[in-house]
């Protein structure tokens, strides 16, 4: 029966070329260029680490006040201050501190000064993250309170300083300081790199090739590179040395604590609101305790960041596929009451509704998947020049993979289903006796 | 006039095809208008003037090595001024922490009239600069005078930013004096001492070039210091900027001898061989990219967009003229003129788009409205709904015509045919 019916779909085709190549290439185009959208939409909305990211928060402490906070939301980074008071209550599973810096590598050979973009973090940082080590490991909890010189380094500078060799034990000089490297990190790229987006801006590019103690850093007198904003609203806030910074009420610390239970995260947001209103009762804040605890999800909602470009181009090719699909079901009802004496001859023979149903949703899936095909072939082709639409380190991100073809395929068939009902119903509804006599 | 009732009848014979029509044009106004607005200002986006002379500027980002003191630094960089200043086909160089259309690394200058104004600050972006940066950069004084070397100061990472004088853009005195002059004016930037505006220039764009600053991109202040930072301070990136203007053609030879030049003088430097040396060409192209990115898109799916409504009233009509062949027959028999049927299909259809291009304005706007919200976009403007109904209005006339002209082909004998 359903090679009977193909048979007649190909009939049907053949009869009407033109109308059925308008609808296959317009299911083809929307479905294409919703799925090239697709694809850099998933690419910078995915989740980063699904397997931990309901388990992983960022704390915020608004330590701005209600005349100085971005209308009544906490500032997106941590002072010194409250980092470290969070750094050593403890109250989490694991706490890490993270910020962003420049730092220049010095080659103890002829080659050239490297300026590498590093993160300072606290020991926790790389169990929390599940940071995979290719040689060696992180560093420990009283490697941090010592202010160890030592260093993790990414697999890309560890191929550039020592050809991709085993380089833990070896020394490597930052900032005119020697440093022990203790670890050397696999490929390790989660984008979004949702743990110092605030802190260090690019939550796409700018991938990190160090990894300092935090503690070393501060001591180091190491400022934060890129994000770095203060409750006042004069210029730079009057900070003659260091000491003022890390006693001063400016932003800049990017903090995480992992909550593994349910219960854990409650106790944690009383923690919070307990430490803040402390800070109130000492006089620091003027202001009730205003708090936040974010999970991976809230946060990368909260730095926005998915690109402006991509979800509106996202919402864009939704409703060129939307529009697609209107004129296909128009198309489509044309096509299917050219049909009506065809239809009127086939009832009065004794085909039910039922047959006259899955005739023509059996052709309208067939379109569909010639639709598709089409479209597989344009979402190939929109894939290549994704560079020009989108900054190149998001294109790279997005990839066409059996995943998408799949999707591909199956969004062409259903939304040219979704089309043809309404015209299958007006098919099926044909009297049989009224068609026959009208045709004489 | 005359045909409108008879084709309003039959078109309630065919609701369901003529709400698709009409949904279809409401859609298709609704998605072209918007988009063709978002075009619209990313085009005048990226096309603003920088208001430097960007065929001959470069920048060279410079950072240096062994955490020198702010003396050292200080003292280099006036060695590598004097070094540039002197390279053959080097019109000019100065030092800043930042260049135009960078896309950040500049400072934010928060100006008040007095220090203890009850009003926000105004806000302004900030290049640091001296007596050589007007002529490095190719913008000229409309009021007021050039800095002089003996008030260029030295500004360290903690130092505050308090200069005795400063020079800004046009922009900028509109926004601090909207009613009257701005040379010899004082404002703060901190709260120590005031600053004496000097002097005034035509246009000169801060380093953000992005949406986000948009109002302030114009509104630039020149403060008369070299920021001499070895690491990164609260306000500025460490290390400096060298911009540098060549003579006409001397661009690419510029580019490789001035940073060999500066090595010569000092190896404890950096210039980072990837992207240390930027000319303002290649810095617009990057600046820019998203949004031509964005203009190239909107336009392209637009264009399919029209195509497809487009193919939809062909094909839906080819469908009417096919059911009605036989009643047009026996109008054509009861006299009715090929001009007759033709004009009857085209009014039908400027009825329908009609329609639609109604739903779709309301449709339209509430886009807007919406993705003003989330978007930062500005408010559309209603003739941008009006040439997208004008253009969906000449599109489905020419779209009917087809079928149209077959229409009115149909022999007056089709009236005793069966059908």
């Amino acid at each position: 029966m359903l090679t009977y019916y193909f048979d007649l779909a190909l009939r049907s085709c053949r009869r009407s070329k033109a109308l059925t190549a308008l609808v296959v290439l317009l299911m083809g185009c929307g479905v294409a260029t919703c799925m090239v959208t697709f694809a850099v939409f998933r690419a910078t909305a995915a989740d980063p680490i699904p397997w931990k990211s309901n388990q992983l928060f960022v704390p915020q402490i608004d330590n701005f006040g209600p005349a100085h906070n971005g209308k009544g939301e906490p500032p997106q980074l941590l002072s010194y201050t409250d980092a470290v008071a969070l750094l050593h209550a403890q109250q989490a599973r694991r706490q890490v501190l993270i910020y962003g810096s420049k730092w220049t590598v010095l080659p103890d050979d002829a080659q050239q000064p490297l300026s590498q973009e590093g993160d300072a973090v606290s020991h926790d940082f790389f169990a929390m993250f599940d940071a995979p080590f290719r040689y060696g490991g992180g560093w420990s909890a009283s490697d941090d309170d010592q202010r160890a010189a030592v260093v993790v380094i990414s697999s890309a500078l560890n191929q550039k300083l020592f050809g991709g060799a085993d380089s833990v034990g070896r020394q490597i000089n930052l900032d005119t300081h020697t440093y022990r490297i203790v670890g050397v990190l696999d490929d390790w790229n989660p984008s979004p790199r949702f743990f110092d987006m605030s802190s260090a801006w690019y939550p796409f590019s700018h991938p990190r090739q160090l990894y300092l103690p935090f503690s070393r850093a501060i001591d180091l007198q190491k400022a934060a590179s890129v994000n770095f904003y203060c409750s006042t609203n004069s210029v730079d806030a009057a900070l003659p040395n260091w000491d003022s910074v890390l006693h001063s009420e400016c932003a800049w610390i990017a903090a995480w604590v992992e909550l593994p239970t349910r219960a854990d995260v409650a106790r944690y947001r009383d923690w919070l609101h307990n430490y803040a209103a402390e800070q109130q009762h000492v006089g620091r804040f003027a202001w009730p305790p205003n708090v936040r605890l974010s999970d991976v999800g809230q946060w990368l909602h909260i730095m926005n960041v998915v690109p402006k470009a991509s979800a509106l181009s996202m919402i864009v090719s939704v409703s060129f596929l939307l529009i697609c699909l209107v004129n296909v079901v128009g198309l489509m009802l044309a096509r299917f009451m050219r049909r009506a004496p065809e239809i009127g001859v086939r009832r009065a023979l004794g085909a039910s509704r039922g047959a006259i149903y899955r005739q023509f949703l059996i052709e309208a899936a067939a379109i569909g998947l010639v639709g598709g095909v089409l479209g597989l072939l344009l979402t190939a082709l929109g894939m290549a020049g994704i560079g020009h639409v989108f900054e190149p380190e998001i294109a790279r991100l997005a990839t066409l993979d059996a995943s998408l073809l799949l999707l591909t395929m199956l969004l062409a068939v259903a939304t040219t289903l979704i089309a043809a009902l309404y015209p299958t119903w007006r098919a099926a509804q044909v009297q049989p006796a009224w068609q026959l006599k009208s045709n004489g | 006039m005359i045909q409108i009732r008879p084709i309003l009848a039959a078109l309630r014979r065919h609701k369901m095809a003529t709400l698709l029509i009409v949904l279809q044009i409401a859609l298709t106004l609704a998605v072209v208008s918007n988009a063709l607005f978002i075009v619209k200002t990313r085009v005048v986006h990226l096309s603003r003037p920088s208001g430097v002379d960007e065929a001959h500027l470069f920048a060279i980002r410079n950072e240096w090595i062994g955490l020198p003191d702010v003396p050292h630094i200080d003292a280099q960089m006036r060695a590598d001024l004097a070094t540039l200043r002197s390279l053959p086909g080097v019109r000019d160089a100065f030092a800043s922490a930042s260049y135009p259309l960078e896309q950040g690394g500049g400072g934010l200058a928060h100006i008040k009239h007095q220090v203890a104004q009850t009003t926000k600050p105004q806000l302004a972006l900030s290049y640091f600069a001296d007596e050589h940066a007007l002529d490095t950069f190719g913008t000229a004084l409309v009021a007021g005078r050039n800095f002089r070397a003996d008030e260029i100061g030295r500004l360290g990472p903690y130092d505050k930013l308090a200069p005795a004088v400063i020079i800004i853009t046009r922009d900028l005195t509109h926004k601090l004096f909207p009613d009257g002059a701005a040379v010899g004016q004082h404002v703060y930037l901190s709260d120590d001492n005031p600053s004496t505006i000097v002097g005034v220039v035509d246009r000169l764009e801060g380093s953000y070039a992005g949406s986000s600053t948009r109002s302030i991109d114009e509104d630039t202040v020149l403060v008369p210091a070299r920021y001499a930072s070895s690491d990164d301070g609260a306000a500025y990136a460490g290390g400096v900027v060298y911009l540098v203007r060549t003579q006409p053609g001397q661009l690419e030879t510029a580019l490789r001898t001035a940073p060999a030049a500066l090595v010569a003088q000092s190896r404890l430097r950096l210039i980072s061989p990837e992207d240390g040396v930027v000319t303002l060409a290649q810095a617009r192209t990057k600046a820019y990219a998203t949004d031509r990115g964005v203009a190239i898109m909107m336009a392209a799916v637009c264009m399919l967009l029209l195509l497809a409504t487009a193919g939809g009233i062909v094909g839906l009509s080819s469908f009417w003229v096919g059911q009605r062949r036989r009643s047009i027959g026996v109008r054509r028999a009861l006299g009715a003129t090929r001009g007759d049927i033709l004009r009857y299909f085209q009014v039908e259809n400027a009825l329908i788009v009609g329609i639609g291009v109604v739903l779709g304005v309301a449709l339209g706007v509430a886009a807007n409205l919406s993705l003003m919200t989330h978007y930062e976009l500005p408010r559309m403007p209603l003739w941008v709904l009006g040439v997208g109904a004008l253009l969906l209005w000449l599109l489905g006339q020419l779209a009917v015509f087809g079928p149209a002209r077959r229409a009115a082909a149909v022999p007056p004998v089709e009236a005793t045919r069966p059908g």
